[in-house]
């Protein structure tokens, strides 16, 4: 039996995930990036094959993706992100056309095509709304812990109006709104609202095709996914640990033959 | 043209001009270098160029006096000024000059302080921080005589030209060319432009107390469109597989053909430049040592990443064959025509991509695709330019609906530096090379 692992160094978080020849995965990992991604990725790598209960040398190849995939020198190659959040959900839901990934820093939507082909991509990579940066500011305004935001938000009658584009000023929106003694969960789901528009609109810009299948950390907010299924009008499926579908990617690609 | 400066000038031309060029060269003679993994041997005529640069901006300095100086946009039919002997300098250029030195972003920043927006083209915005403090890498530019701006390329050149007139308090001549919703020809766009050509040669007249001389205006509209149809064949030599020289070198050596068009260097140039790529193609020598795909360029260039984009394309093997910017300078002026020289100057100058329908620039870029073997397209929208980055969404769909073209969209500017994300751009980059390479 051998072995193939993938990590993924993003800029808040690294992932980590060892796949066995069927491509099972064995072993994954889930830790803060911190300062230093090299370390990062070594510690990453160690507890997957912790958990998978593995030497070091059990893995054959080791691909690396995400912003810190260049500061993993153990890597035999580097993929972007974009091909591996691709693969990585193509492979767990076979008839994905489109997959939108919101991590904490940046979202992409991709057109996915056979075998888990990059199509067309689009990205947000300069402004924190529309990312999980978004999410977190406004939990921490509310003194909500971030994991709670999604249930709260569909447990909402009603929903508040955050009309900036901007998080800093979409903050001050949320200031204004709790000075009004607005309920909490009616702002929580305009966040969600606000969030979900900026991720339609990247949406549009490639269109949508197939089935949607929604990646990183921000998938673990139901009262995203339910928001962006409703403005889809589709459903949006989520992988049982969605953080990880870039890392699983990266392995699948190290599978290949690190190709 | 008074006496003195006129022989000061003089002689800068013929013999200081050259010993200076001589004496830069001097003591920089480096060893010869191993040879580069990622690129053939650099084109001897870029030495050439160099020269050529440099000496325009050196002279430009002794031109007080000895004669009058203009500030011209890049889509503005200088050949009209020729025969009235201005010595021409472009603010575009020398905001490019500046991008690609990385020093944009501070002159970009003088301008801000002076109020100017930070949406405003970081073209204008260079110039202005350059006007209003004196500062920029090539030594103080001379101070224009006169301005002369045509709004064929967007309406940003209008307003910047009319404040430099104000603050410099000289004479702006405009040329305004109606924008092209249809590809009609002729009409009453066509003789309001002629009527504006004839108004400006007796503007000029006025200003300069000269009388305009037709036969040497038909001479300069026949070096023009030689010069033009020369850069076309450089451009083309890039068909050939592999291509003798990319996109980014083609960026540097378009500098003639904006600036210095209508002038016997700029045509001196283009042969020396056209023999060497045309031998080159025949030996089989490409510009990067190993073309695995071919692409396009849209948009004008990210001057301050030349350097590092060009180093990153190739190390993919991704060799760039053609761009909508470099094509411009010889798409339309080829119509020039020394017989009917003022009515071909309006067309030519009026066709120009910028201002033309959408449409238009569509078949131009599936045509340069065909005839170039293109693979994929990458798209700069740039943050400067609205007339250029508007409409790429909808470009970049229809060239995958039509063509089957993939494309990738970067989000860059010209030359302001600070407008740029290093990492996203290449992971941007990065995966699209992905995508093309499983294709
Ligand atoms: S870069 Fe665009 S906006 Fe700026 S001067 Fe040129 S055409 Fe106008």
């Amino acid at each position: 039996m051998h072995y193939a692992a993938g990590i993924d160094v993003g800029s808040l978080s690294t992932e980590a995930v060892i796949l066995d020849s069927e491509a099972r995965i064995v072993g994954e990992s889930i830790l803060e990036t911190g300062f230093h991604s090299t370390r990062a990725a070594e510690k990453a790598f160690e507890a997957a094959l912790a958990h998978a209960g593995l030497p070091a040398e059990a893995i054959e190849t080791a691909v690396a993706t995400g912003y810190g995939r260049i500061s993993v020198p153990f890597a035999a190659k580097r993929i972007t992100e974009i091909s591996c959040h691709a693969l990585g959900a193509w492979r767990l839901f076979p008839d994905t056309g489109t997959v939108i990934d919101i991590g904490g820093q940046d979202s992409k939507v991709i057109q996915v095509g056979t075998e888990g082909r990059v199509l067309d991509f689009t990205m947000n990579d300069k402004c924190a709304a529309g990312t999980g940066r978004f999410l977190d500011v406004m939990a921490a305004k509310l003194e909500v812990p971030l994991e709670d935001l999604g249930r709260l938000s569909l447990e909402a009658r009603g929903e508040a109006t955050i009309s900036s584009v901007c998080t800093v000023f979409a903050e001050s929106e949320v200031v204004s709104l709790v000075a009004r003694n607005h309920p909490r969960e009616e702002i929580i789901r305009g966040i969600h609202r606000s969030i979900v528009h900026r991720v339609v609109s990247m949406v549009r810009v490639v269109g949508v095709q197939g089935q949607v299948t929604m990646t990183g950390g921000v998938a673990l907010n139901q009262g995203v996914v339910a928001l962006l299924s409703e403005e889809l009008g589709r459903p949006v499926r989520v992988p049982a640990e969605p953080r990880t579908v870039g890392a699983f990617g990266a392995a699948l690609h190290a599978l290949k033959g690190g190709a | 043209m008074t006496l003195l400066p006129a022989i000061r000038y003089r002689f800068m031309k013929d013999i200081g001009a050259p010993a200076a060029m001589r004496f830069a060269k001097m003591g920089k003679k480096r060893p010869a270098r191993p040879p580069d993994p990622l690129f053939a041997p650099p084109l001897a005529a870029t030495r050439r160029l160099k020269e050529l640069i440099s000496r325009h901006y050196f002279l430009s300095r002794y031109t007080r006096g000895a004669m009058p100086v203009a500030w011209v946009t890049s889509g503005a039919p200088v050949e009209i000024l020729r025969p009235f002997g201005y010595y021409t300098l472009y603010p575009e250029n020398h905001s490019a000059l500046c991008g690609a030195q990385k020093v944009g972003g501070r002159m970009c920043a003088h301008a801000e302080e002076h109020g100017y927006s930070p949406d405003l083209c970081s073209y204008a915005r260079i110039d202005l921080g350059h006007a209003l403090t004196g500062n920029t890498p090539v030594g103080r530019l001379p101070r224009p005589d006169l301005l002369f701006a045509s709004n064929n390329i967007c309406q940003t050149v209008l307003y910047w030209y009319k404040i430099l007139a104000a603050r410099y308090g000289i004479p702006l001549i405009l040329f305004d060319t109606p924008y092209r919703f249809a590809d009609a020809e002729g009409g009453p766009d066509l003789e309001y432009m002629v009527g504006q050509m004839e108004a400006i040669i007796q503007q000029l007249e006025g200003i300069s107390g000269r009388r305009f001389d037709r036969e040497a205006f038909s001479r300069t509209i026949d070096l023009a469109k030689e010069t033009s149809l020369l850069w076309g064949r450089v451009l083309a030599t890039m068909k050939a597989r592999p291509a003798p020289m990319t996109i980014f070198d083609a960026f540097a050596h378009m500098l003639p053909i904006v600036s210095l068009r209508g002038l016997e260097s700029a045509r001196g140039y283009y042969r020396l430049l056209l023999e060497e790529l045309e031998e080159r193609a025949e030996r089989g020598v490409g510009a990067i040592r190993e073309e695995r795909k071919r692409l396009m360029w849209d948009n004008i260039a990210i001057w301050p990443r030349m350097r590092e984009h060009a180093n990153l394309f190739a190390s993919h093997g991704m060799a760039f064959v053609t761009a909508t910017y470099t094509n411009a300078w010889a798409e339309t002026t080829p119509l020039l025509d020394p017989g009917r020289p003022l009515e071909s100057l309006a067309k030519a100058y009026s066709c120009v991509i910028l201002n033309h329908h959408l449409e238009h620039r569509l078949k131009l870029m599936e045509r340069l695709i065909r005839e170039y073997r293109v693979d994929g397209l990458v798209i700069h929208s740039a943050r400067s330019c609205k007339p250029y980055s508007v409409g790429q969404y909808d470009i970049k769909r229809l060239l995958l609906e039509r063509l089957s073209i993939p494309s990738v969209v970067i989000e860059a500017d010209i030359a302001d530096e600070r407008a740029y994300a290093e990492e996203q751009t290449r992971t941007r980059l990065e995966a699209f090379f992905e995508a093309l390479e499983e294709e």
